[in-house]
């Protein structure tokens, strides 16, 4: 185990925030950079927060760990799992130079979950309580180190995922999870069609999931809990057992795996788990149960749109497309919102909201303007 | 917070009222507007009883544009409005106010759809929790939250609340288990938050809007996600001879990896209340009993059972009886719930605290409050959900004694300051409404307060939504006088004091 380094550098990165405030000031965020191709191209000096680290308070009991933001996701794993715990969200670890990366700090920023989110939580569920520098260079602290808090507006959820714009996380209390005693996965080569059906009867049932993805014309389920539960619920499941099962798993979490590694763009659409299949060309996974599923392949934007569209769900550019133009939300109301709600932590703009920029909805129908498709050029 | 005692004086303008109520009466039907000393009466509180007030003016909408009419209403004519849905709340935050019109949201109650196979049901804010898993129990499933007074409490309350619950502990707040909102903004209209999937873009507007106790929009519908009905549930009962070792055995519990779906404690005092009451032989020589529910597949669950017996059999855990059937299990329950009735039977009034610790510091939190109880001569009793570390002292006392009235606020204002101590927070689950205001000051530092305005104005410039609720100005605070050094910093050192 890489040794852990435990050091406070927070009053140097206020510091930045309070010279930043001067006109033409602006700081963009960065622990590892291992989230870097999200959001535009990152504008203003470098806010690095990789000398901010070190876990501050570890209480196993308890579920919960204090961190600084810039402390390395693979060493709080590691701590985690020497007293049998772990980070239940599952954050991705996009790889740098080969090797898994990633803060804390990214993790709860950029608000991403792994293959366990629907049956564990998103990461911002984890998230107890947190101190931020805001704009002002203020120092807040919210929430707390329990699961029940209800002092307070709950900012903490708010900021995670914000990607940055409201402010710096210095330090993070989240809550963890044992790791449950036995894992099996399983596997079926089944059609899309039988897949996504057995995909939504096995979530109708109360049976120990922990994951149930498609892809490849393979449906892979993942049980854990004790080993009597997860025996038994492997003889409702049937199928073939993974060999290696737990870094299959990781090449999922952290899209290393085989189909992540092909060329060309990746888009991602949210929608509800049970929604329709799309009949559009090109590759598809669908994770998270159905309601997460990932595309590849040369069909037009519109395309893809539509079928967003007419399944009630989110279409965004998730790797390698072009990063420059905003998302849509579905009411400008919500576009206002986002605006005032930046100010309110921001009124300088301290902090570059080109990592999560909005736009207002675009009309139905219309030919696309914020995702320009590669295939296309 | 302060106990008001006597009878509710109405302070609003007569004329005010009148004007209020004619030209309501011309957007709702007459009978959803309520202007009557003795229909505005029933209203003068929500379950915290120690705060009343006649409001202004009572309106109950029967639907969607009912509601926006109302609220266009009081946007442009400057009205103020309080949301409230059954008035189950604990902290006061539906309590009325004589400049504000009480927006009563009980009238809408239909569940809008329910989607088995996406496992998420669409619900009016009206809906009563409990209502909600009784729907769904046919496909087999559920609603998780499940706060103790879900027979009467609406989704919308629970939503404004971010209410727990006894199972929590596995299953999270209402924040973990609702996808899509729709609420209208201060000026009336009506906006969407969060997805049909499990995530939405942009800023998760979701969570802010989630136990923001009506001080943002009016919600009028609510997409809760459903989980799979349990296909076992199991509820094992423990007596310990001490209180220290119950919550190590908690703690242990916790540590050997299981997560119970509740986890729940009683103090001597409430053992000894309940028993009074309910006769179900409990042993009265117990420091502490824990009521432990394990639910999932058969063989899961079993297991489980097996590593609960063992963890709490280290520490001294005695008397032990289990409960597999519904029937069994409810009989089981019977004591823990029935605990706030039995108080009834030995006390005139209680105070239902409510504050978080910590797990490792509950032995110590609540030898301390033994201690606190003697000091002022007022007996304290404790139910509480020991799996999330949430106490729920009930301070026993009479209103009819104004020194006993005095000395349960300075009780309680200590108990709150010893959780501050230990690393918990003022309220865990009952929110901060009116009752907690004042404390509020003492969790948080004036630039936090003022971080909490400015998310407030972009929500609501004006203030009219659930004024003087939740969130104390930095300005009340330093009126408050008993001043609270955070990180050793006096607050609002910028304030001239007298």
């Amino acid at each position: 185990m890489s040794e852990m380094v435990d050091r406070d550098d927070s009053q140097q990165l206020v510091e930045r925030v309070e010279q930043a405030r001067e006109p033409g000031g602006r700081l963009t965020i960065i622990g590892q950079g291992s989230k870097h191709f999200m959001g535009c191209e990152p504008q203003g000096e470098s806010l690095d927060t990789t000398d901010h680290c070190g876990v501050i308070e570890y209480e196993p009991g308890d579920l919960v760990l204090t961190a600084r933001s810039g402390t390395p996701l693979v060493q709080i794993e590691q701590l985690l799992a020497q007293q049998g715990q772990c980070l239940g969200f599952e954050p991705p670890r996009f790889a740098l130079n080969g090797s898994a990366a990633g803060t804390l700090g990214g993790a709860i920023a950029s608000g991403l979950s792994g293959p366990r989110r629907p049956w564990a939580g998103a990461a911002r569920d984890f998230v107890l309580g947190m101190t931020m520098v805001n704009g002002e260079a203020q120092r807040l602290h919210f929430g707390g180190q329990l699961i029940k808090n209800v002092a307070g507006f709950d900012l903490p959820r708010l900021i995670a995922g914000s990607m940055g714009t409201f402010g710096l996380i210095l330090d993070i209390s989240i809550r963890v999870l044992p790791v449950r005693p036995a894992a099996v996965t399983l596997q079926h080569v089944l059609p899309a069609s039988e897949a996504l059906a057995k995909m939504i009867e096995w979530q109708r049932q109360p049976l120990p999931l922990s994951g149930l993805v498609y892809g490849q014309g393979v449906l892979s389920v993942r049980l854990s809990g004790t080993a009597e539960g997860v025996l038994s619920a492997r003889e409702i499941i049937g199928g073939d057992e993974l060999n290696d099962a737990a870094s299959w798993w990781d090449g999922l979490r952290d899209q290393t795996g085989a189909w992540f590694a092909e060329p060309g763009a990746v888009r991602r659409i949210s929608c509800a788990a049970a929604a329709e299949l799309p009949e559009i060309g090109g590759e598809w996974v669908l994770d998270w149960g159905g309601a997460q599923r990932w595309y590849r392949g040369d069909a037009p934007l519109a395309m893809l749109e539509a079928y967003a569209r007419k399944i009630d769900g989110q279409l965004s550019c998730f790797r390698g497309a072009d990063r420059k133009k905003p998302i849509p939300l579905a009411d400008p109301r919500l576009v206002e919102i986002h605006g005032q709600l930046k100010s309110a932590f921001d009124p300088h703009g301290v902090f570059d909201s080109g990592r999560l920029l909005v736009q207002p909805p675009l009309a139905a129908g219309l030919q696309s303007s914020f995702l320009s498709d590669p295939a296309a050029k | 917070m302060t106990i008001i005692t006597g009878a509710t004086v109405d302070r609003a303008d007569p004329q005010q009222r009148q004007k209020l109520a004619a030209e309501l009466r011309e957007l709702l039907p007459s009978h959803c507007v309520l202007d009557q000393l003795e229909q505005l009466k029933p209203f003068e509180c929500d379950a915290l009883t120690a705060i009343r007030e006649i409001p202004l003016l009572v309106v109950l909408p029967e639907n969607r544009d009912q509601v926006q009419a109302v609220m266009r209403y009081a946007y442009q004519n400057s009205v103020s409005l309080i949301p409230r849905g059954a008035g189950t709340g604990l902290s006061g935050g539906a309590s009325p106010s004589t400049d504000a019109v009480l927006l009563v949201l009980t009238k809408l109650n239909d569940i809008l759809e329910i989607d088995a196979d996406n496992r998420i049901a669409i619900v009016e804010p009206g809906v009563r929790n409990l209502a909600i898993s009784e729907a769904v129990a046919g496909h087999g499933l559920f609603y998780a939250p499940d706060p103790s007074s879900q027979v009467a409490s609406s989704i919308g309350g629970n939503v404004a609340e971010n209410s727990g619950g006894v199972h929590c502990v596995k299953y999270g707040l209402t924040t973990h288990n609702i996808r899509r909102l729709r609420y209208f903004d201060h000026t009336g209209e009506l906006v969407t938050l969060g997805a049909s999937g499990l995530d939405a873009p942009g800023y998760d507007l979701m969570a802010l809007m989630t136990g923001s106790e009506g001080m943002l929009g009016v919600v009028v519908e609510v997409t809760v996600n459903l989980l799979p009905l349990p296909e076992s549930v199991v509820l094992l009962q423990a007596a310990f001879p001490d209180m220290e070792q119950a919550g190590l055995g908690v703690m242990n519990i916790i540590a050997a990896g299981i997560i119970p779906a509740g986890l729940e404690m009683m103090d001597q005092t409430a053992i000894e209340v309940v028993e009074n009451y309910i006769h179900m032989d409990l042993p009265l020589d117990a420091e502490a009993i824990l009521l432990i529910e394990l639910d999932g597949t058969e063989a899961e669950v079993e297991s489980q059972l097996g590593s609960v017996k063992a963890e709490i059999g280290k520490f001294g855990a005695y008397d032990l009886r289990l409960a597999r059937s519904a029937e069994d299990r409810i009989k089981l329950w019977s004591g823990r719930k029935s605990a706030f009735p039995a108080m009834g039977q030995v006390t005139t009034d209680f105070y239902i605290m409510d504050a978080t610790v910590p797990r490792r510091h509950l032995p110590y939190a609540l030898r301390h409050i033994v201690e606190l109880s003697d000091q002022y001569s007022l007996r304290v009793a404790n139910v509480f959900h020991a799996g999330d570390g949430n106490l729920h002292p009930l301070v026993l006392y009479d209103a009819s004694d104004p020194g006993q009235v005095e000395r349960t606020e300075k009780l309680a204002d200590d108990i709150l300051t010893l959780c501050l101590s230990l690393g918990g927070t003022i309220s865990g689950e009952h929110g901060i409404g009116q009752e907690k205001l004042d404390k509020s000051c003492d969790q948080f530092s004036t630039v936090e307060l003022e971080q909490f305005e400015r998310v407030k104005r972009v929500f609501d410039p004006l203030g009219r939504l659930n004024p003087g609720k939740a969130i104390p100005t930095p300005h009340r605070c330093a009126e408050l006088g008993g001043l609270h050094v955070h990180q050793g910093k006096v607050p609002f050192p910028e304030l001239e004091r007298f």
